[in-house]
């Protein structure tokens, strides 16, 4: 499948501060794509070097079959960006910039304009200062959704939304986004979401992609918790590959294992007389908090 | 806690955020007297040298609007204290605009929400403001004193010009305060403060150059600055007048304050359309939206500063028109034609500066979109970097030209209610006003330049280009600096208009330095990353 974007090696650095350091980042036409790290690791710089605003230092970006730096106005014909904190002119209404934004990118739905403000239940005749922030939100959001574009880059854009709104949000995604009609790289921290919505996630620390792949396929690569009382004391255990925070009380034991191990560890389990077994399977919070974890001890 | 606890706290926060700015314009205006004076004394050394000079001056009502009514006597510190009453206005334009920048800059930035959850009482934030900057403009106010001293002028007088100083910006510091309590954006309590420190000027103007109406100047407080005329009369009870104000706006504020909602004002915010009119589809639309409010704010005031200057042009026109020693002195000054046209000349050259001011700060706007990531959507669209500058640019260019052409409108009209031929007259006046374009499209040019290349010093490299030209224009030839420095503002080059010689050369040159300064400019952000904040 031909990919919407494709960043190889991309370097971009600010004075002294690193900010990208070679990362790579693949997303395939129709998909949407989790973009997750922690704050600071370069997710925002990556989006606006595909949108042309910065440039690369080394490194190749692609954008929709385009070069994102010599070819931003096409490119952005065929593309709607919502940013993390949208900002608003204080004396123009919600409705002028939904419009406004719209028009500049080529025209947008009027009928899915009214949908999607309903839907999203904002007043578009407020003034851009006497809006909450996830009202703001609501705006950038509405722009963006309302015009017909193949691209959609969305940088946290539910920062401020009400889980009612959350919720709404999830659901016009899922219909977009339906056979594969519009592509999306949706930056986020908020893990349900992701799960929700997201084909394949890219987790990226210190401006480097460190894991790709679909959440089961992340899943895979990390650790099952198994707490189990045996009708023998357990031994040998704690020298079998993949086993990690090993407890043994008398007959119970409690222990982490990569979930690539987990056939040998519960074999050596069975054969010691299991009497009962709880499993765990990773939760996303673990998956994410031992990439996030990661980055914080090596510093 | 009281209501005014932790304003201790605030006042080191607001010195902490104005640690450089603060010192520049404390050291700039403070000093500004003490340059003029040393210039001066070696010029007119003797009271009938100086007794000249105030006559040649004073009999202009131009200059009488702008420095009050002459001194009674010829003594040093009495001619400066009348001479640099220009900066009273510029440390009462501080004053406003720093009190507004700590006060509902903030609020509308949610960062007083932040401070407001602390232990800060609910007026903290508003002492601490005045309080920050009524003590700034006391020291201002004690660097002018010395430095008048430093020039063997008596310390009375030194010190009662210090503090006239003083009370112009802390009188319009608690301006500030009241008007920002009014409505919820900045933008609009400068305006209105702006509006009302233009109002109490205009006041003492008119009472200065007419005496049926001198009254007006006990009814404007910016004319009581003005009659404490230290080093002649040295009326100190006018200050227990100006503290007794200062006290009666800072309680309004206060009450004012406790009255409304954080984030909210005085005056209710309106609701907007619900969808944009259909001419709102492109860069140069939005632009439009953006700058129209300044611009219509300029065009209006600079139409009735231009009736001002056309009014004043026949008042000096009558009084010149007799005296050959003046003429002379005015033909140095200015134009070479007749009276009224010096005087009409001179005034446009005064406008443009003020007007550059404002293209700069048009130009600005889009550093400020850029700072506030407001122009990140809009480059996201499909909008180029170029279309998107040149919208701004449009409005920096053509906005000064709108409101200078205004000017020239009023002071036409004025001029030609007296000469009788009205449409000559603002021709006259128009082309007077258009040819100062090219001078104030040089500094709009430099400030475009330096937010292509260095758009984080692009504010500062507008302001000080400015600050030079209008020190330049204002001291220039009273220092006596030699002609290549003079020649470094662009307004030195501009022919006197109506009357003089007009040359098309260093207008063709001047324009053209403002195409390469904005070409240069363009490049440069065409080039750069976006957005540096």
């Amino acid at each position: 499948m031909e990919n919407a974007i494709e960043v190889e090696g991309l370097i971009k650095t600010f004075g002294s501060t690193r900010a990208l350091d070679g990362l790579d980042l693949a997303v395939a036409k129709g998909e949407v794509h989790g973009f997750l790290g922690p704050n600071g690791s370069g997710k925002t710089t990556t989006i606006r070097i595909l949108l042309g605003l910065l440039r690369a230092d080394a490194g190749k970006a692609r954008l929709l079959g385009g070069d994102p730096w010599n070819d931003a106005v096409a490119l952005h014909r065929r593309l709607a960006y919502v940013p993390g904190d949208v900002t608003l002119w204080p004396n123009l209404s919600g409705g002028e910039v939904i419009d406004l934004l719209g028009r500049l990118r080529g025209g947008l739905d009027p009928k899915r304009r009214k949908e999607l403000l309903e839907r999203f239940d904002l007043d578009p005749r407020k003034k851009g200062r006497a809006y909450s922030k996830g009202n703001k939100q609501k705006v950038g959001l509405i722009a963006a959704l309302a015009s017909d574009v193949e691209l959609l880059l969305l940088d946290e854009p539910t920062s401020g939304l009400d889980p009612l709104m959350e919720e709404v949000f999830r659901q016009v995604i899922a219909e977009e986004t339906r056979e594969g009609r519009r592509t999306v790289l949706l930056s986020s921290h908020i893990l349900s979401e992701v799960e929700a919505l997201c084909d394949r996630v890219s987790i990226i620390r210190l401006g480097r992609n460190v894991e790709t792949g679909t959440l089961a396929e992340l899943r895979h690569l990390t650790r099952t918790s198994i707490s189990a009382e045996l009708a023998t004391p357990p031994n040998g255990l704690a020298n079998l590959p993949g086993v990690h925070d090993l407890q043994v009380d008398d007959h119970r034991v409690k222990l982490q294992v990569d979930t690539a191990e987990l056939d040998s560890v519960l074999r050596q389990l069975s054969a010691l007389g299991v009497r009962s077994l709880v499993s765990q399977p990773p939760t996303l919070e673990e998956l994410f908090l031992r990439h996030y974890e990661t980055e914080t001890a090596s510093r | 806690m009281n209501a005014f606890t932790g304003t201790g706290g605030l006042v080191r926060l607001i010195l902490r955020r104005d640690r450089v700015l603060m010192p520049i314009w404390i050291l700039v205006i403070g000093l500004l007297p003490l340059s003029l004076t040393s210039g001066t004394a070696e010029l007119y050394t003797t009271d009938e040298a100086r007794q000249g000079y105030i006559n040649s001056l004073g009999t202009s009502p131009l200059l009488t609007m702008f420095y009050g009514t002459n001194p009674t006597e010829p003594s040093l510190g009495a001619l400066m204290f009348w001479r640099a009453a220009t900066g009273v206005v510029i440390i009462a334009l501080i004053g406003l605009l720093v009190v507004i920048r700590h006060t509902r800059v903030e609020e509308e930035a949610g960062r007083r929400e932040l401070i407001g959850s602390t232990v800060v009482g609910r007026h903290a934030n508003l002492a601490a403001a005045l309080v920050a900057v009524s003590g700034a403009m006391l020291l201002t106010g004690v660097l002018v004193a010395l430095g008048m001293m430093s020039q063997d002028t008596p310390a009375d007088g030194a010190f009662a010009m210090g503090m006239a100083w003083a009370f112009a910006g802390i009188l319009f510091a608690a301006v500030g305060a009241v008007v920002a309590q009014l409505s919820e954006g900045a933008g609009a309590a400068r305006g209105i403060g702006i509006g009302i420190l233009a109002v109490v000027w205009g006041m003492r103007a008119f009472a200065d150059i007419d005496e049926r109406v001198s009254w007006l100047s006990w009814v404007s407080p910016m004319g009581w600055i003005f009659q404490i005329k230290a080093y002649t009369a040295n009326r100190w009870w006018i200050f227990a007048l100006l503290v007794v104000l200062v006290a009666a706006l800072a309680a309004l504020a206060v009450s004012l304050s406790a009255r409304r909602d954080l984030g909210a004002g005085l005056l209710p915010p309106s609701l907007g359309p619900a969808e944009a009119p259909a001419s709102l589809r492109s860069p140069l639309a939005l632009a439009w939206r953006l700058h129209r409010g300044t611009m219509i704010a300029w065009t209006v005031g600079l139409a009735v500063f231009g009736i001002l200057i056309g009014a004043a042009a026949q008042v000096g026109a009558e009084l010149v028109a007799d005296n050959e020693q003046l003429r002379q002195i005015m033909e140095r000054l200015g134009g070479v034609s007749a009276a009224g046209d010096i005087m009409l000349a001179g005034g446009f050259g005064l406008l443009a500066v003020a007007v550059a001011g404002y293209g700069i700060s048009a130009a600005l706007k889009m550093r400020t979109e850029e700072a506030s990531l407001r122009s990140e959507p809009v480059l996201a669209t499909a909008v180029s970097r170029l279309g998107w500058a040149a919208s701004h640019v449009t409005f920096a260019l053509l906005g000064p030209a709108v409101v200078m052409v205004a000017a020239g409108i009023g002071a036409g009209m004025m001029r030609g209610a007296d000469t009788g031929n009205v449409g000559r007259e603002i021709g006259r006046s128009v082309a007077g006003t258009l040819v100062q374009l090219p001078a104030i499209w040089v500094l709009v040019g430099l400030t475009v330049a330096a937010f292509g290349l260095l758009p984080r010093l692009s504010a500062a490299v507008g302001w000080v280009a400015l600050s030079i030209c209008l020190l330049l224009g204002q001291v220039g030839a009273l220092l006596q600096l030699s002609q290549t420095v003079l020649d470094i503002s662009p307004f030195t080059h501009i022919p006197r208009v109506p009357g003089g010689d007009v040359s098309a050369t260093p207008l063709v040159i001047l324009a053209g330095l403002a195409v390469v300064l904005i070409a240069v400019g363009f490049a440069g952000f065409r080039r750069r990353d976006i957005p540096v904040t």
